[in-house]
């Protein structure tokens, strides 16, 4: 006899799923549970780690910016390789500021953040029209190009980068703040992807004609993605200028640019959540991995493979399948 | 039928590489008629809609809609003025539940427009707009999502997404294409409320045997070129149609 996988929803979803959720408590922690879990987990996690893992979890935090903001553009058409852009763009505007206005770190990093992103939206403009790969590769060159121009006109500190910026007051300031900026981002954004407004995002993504059709301007709307996606890589690469208190050419590297897409692809893409739950595996587990020294990329990249094999949907949509439904095997009539 | 005419289409040419694919089409459109377009295969019909929706750009030619010259517009700025159509080959947001499909058109500067800025519950006015083009609400097909739907429901999504941006002047671009007869039935009577409602429509189609049914005036294209004009019986009886649908002796 042929079987089948059958999947249902939880009694408990369904129960939860109206104002009903508010006859019992069981089932208002079910709805809040997985919103309060994050919340309490960046509260706590700092207060119970050692300085190194601190370090660790701001990197993480870090790398969750770059991630939803790989995410955002993704779920809006448009996929790129260019992330190290909008955090060297936020890091060099800030860095910038500081450096030559003597700005405070809490007037730079906002400026930075939208600075950033204006000037990455305005770069990437001309190239709007470009679908799939080709602006991909347009993402991925202009980093690298803006390196070189670094590089060869020595501006901003040329190959040795601005050094002695200000720090922020103290390390908890920064662990928080980044940490705070991650939740906001991943709520916040959450919250505009579910809107009517991220819809019309979404269905660029699906069917551009379509939407151009609905007599909306698909370019408009596309840069508005562009920048909201820009400014949070921006706002990570200014916060890193001031915890590094140093910027210089590494804040382009490629590293900015995959780490994020490895982090939505082993989290699932198109929830944010997947992408920060990503960042949260990938960035430890490579810092667990350095005592294999030389062999520390192959088990990462193996790793890797492994949960693009196992898991293609990503843990994230695993996770909340397994929260809100049970399977069972049930029989196919011939 | 007096006054300035709702669509004016003149001597509209376009033509890719060495094929014109439309060779200078004229024809007017007023308010509340009904214009069938017909034509075999790869006559220009469909061309000729993507010209004046401005999804492909004029060689030659002018549109003009509510006398306003509108030749070569990106098309969300021609929606902007009232006109929508559906495509022949349909395109829903196949990710989307069929009701999300509908909630895009209802966010386009039109329709907040005429609605004056805030607008209610999107959603409900989805399922509603879905329910008049067919979508049985007990049946819970409006949250389907898109690709599992079949071809009969796409189509009355691409009705639905067209309604939805409460247009002037409709183009259905072979709408019936692909359906049943029963189907084809059940749409017949949409259309005629629409233009009980005022709408200007124009419909492309190949049932001819449903045009005819219902369109006020109708049109014939064969290579590119506008061979007949006028009334259904009257355009039939043309000799040059007959021979553009039944091949020439020799």
């Amino acid at each position: 006899m042929k079987k089948r996988k059958e999947r249902i929803d939880r009694g408990i979803k369904v129960r939860s799923g109206d104002i009903f959720a508010l006859c019992s408590w069981r089932e208002m922690l079910y709805l809040s549970g997985p919103r309060l879990f994050p919340l309490i987990a960046c509260a706590v996690l700092p207060l119970v780690l050692d300085t190194y893992w601190q370090r660790v979890l701001l990197s993480v935090a870090i790398f969750g910016l770059l991630a939803i903001s790989w995410d955002i553009l993704a779920q809006s058409s448009m996929v790129s390789l260019g992330q190290a852009l909008f955090f060297g763009m936020g890091a060099y505007c800030s860095g910038a500021m500081d450096h030559y206005w003597h700005l405070s770190p809490f007037i730079t990093i906002p400026l930075a953040t939208i600075m950033g992103g204006v000037i990455s939206t305005i770069l990437l403009l001309p190239v709007l029209r470009l679908r799939g790969i080709y602006f991909a590769m347009v993402t991925l060159i202009i980093p690298l190009m803006l390196v070189r121009i670094i590089e060869a006109t020595k501006i901003l500190g040329g190959t040795e980068g601005i050094s002695g910026l200000t720090s922020l007051p103290s390390h908890w300031i920064e662990l928080y703040l980044s940490l705070a900026a991650l939740l906001a981002a991943l709520f916040g954004f959450r919250r505009l992807m579910d809107s009517d407004y991220g819809l019309v995002l979404k269905g660029i993504n699906d069917n551009d004609r379509s939407v151009m059709n609905a007599g909306i301007n698909i370019y408009w709307f596309k840069a508005q993605a562009l920048f909201l996606s820009s400014a949070v890589g921006a706002f990570a690469g200014a916060l890193m200028t001031h915890v590094y208190m140093f910027v210089g050419m590494p804040v382009f590297a490629l590293d900015y640019s995959i780490l994020p897409i490895a982090a939505v692809v082993v989290g699932g893409g198109g929830s944010l959540a997947g992408a920060v739950l990503g960042a949260f595996i990938l960035v430890p587990l490579s810092e667990a991995l350095r005592a294999l020294g030389g062999l520390r990329i192959v088990f990462y990249g193996a790793f890797l493979v492994f949960f693009i094999v196992a898991l293609p949907e990503g843990i994230f949509h695993f996770i909340t399948r397994k929260y809100h439904q049970f399977e069972r095997w049930v029989e196919v009539e011939k | 039928m007096s006054g300035t005419p709702l669509l004016q289409v003149v001597e509209l040419s376009k033509s890719f590489g060495g094929v014109q694919a439309v060779n200078r089409v004229s024809f007017d459109l007023h308010k509340g008629e009904l214009l069938g377009i017909i034509g075999p295969n790869g006559s220009g019909k469909t061309t000729t809609v993507n010209l004046i929706t401005g999804f492909v750009k004029a060689t030659s030619g002018k549109v003009f809609y509510q006398g306003r010259d509108i030749t070569s517009w990106s098309p969300h700025k021609i929606v902007r003025l009232g006109i929508s159509r559906t495509f022949q080959m349909v395109k829903p947001f196949y990710q989307l539940p069929a009701f999300k499909n509908v909630i895009i058109p209802l966010y386009s500067p039109r329709v907040k427009g005429l609605v004056g800025g805030k607008y209610g519950d999107r959603s409900a006015v989805a399922l509603d707009l879905l329910e008049e083009v067919g979508f049985e609400r007990d049946a819970q097909v409006a949250y389907k999502v898109a690709s599992v739907l079949p071809q009969g429901y796409l189509k009355r999504l691409e009705l639905a997404k067209a309604i939805a941006l409460q247009p002037d002047l409709i183009i259905l671009d072979e709408l019936f294409s692909g359906l049943s007869l029963a189907e084809v039935a059940s749409i017949v009577p949409i259309i005629e409320k629409l233009l009980l409602e005022g709408k200007t429509i124009i419909m492309i189609e190949h049932r001819l045997k449903e045009v005819f049914r219902i369109a006020h005036r109708v049109i014939v294209l064969n290579y590119g070129r506008l061979i007949a004009d006028g009334p259904a019986e009257e355009v039939m009886e043309n000799e040059e149609v007959k021979k553009a649908y039944l091949g020439s002796e020799d």
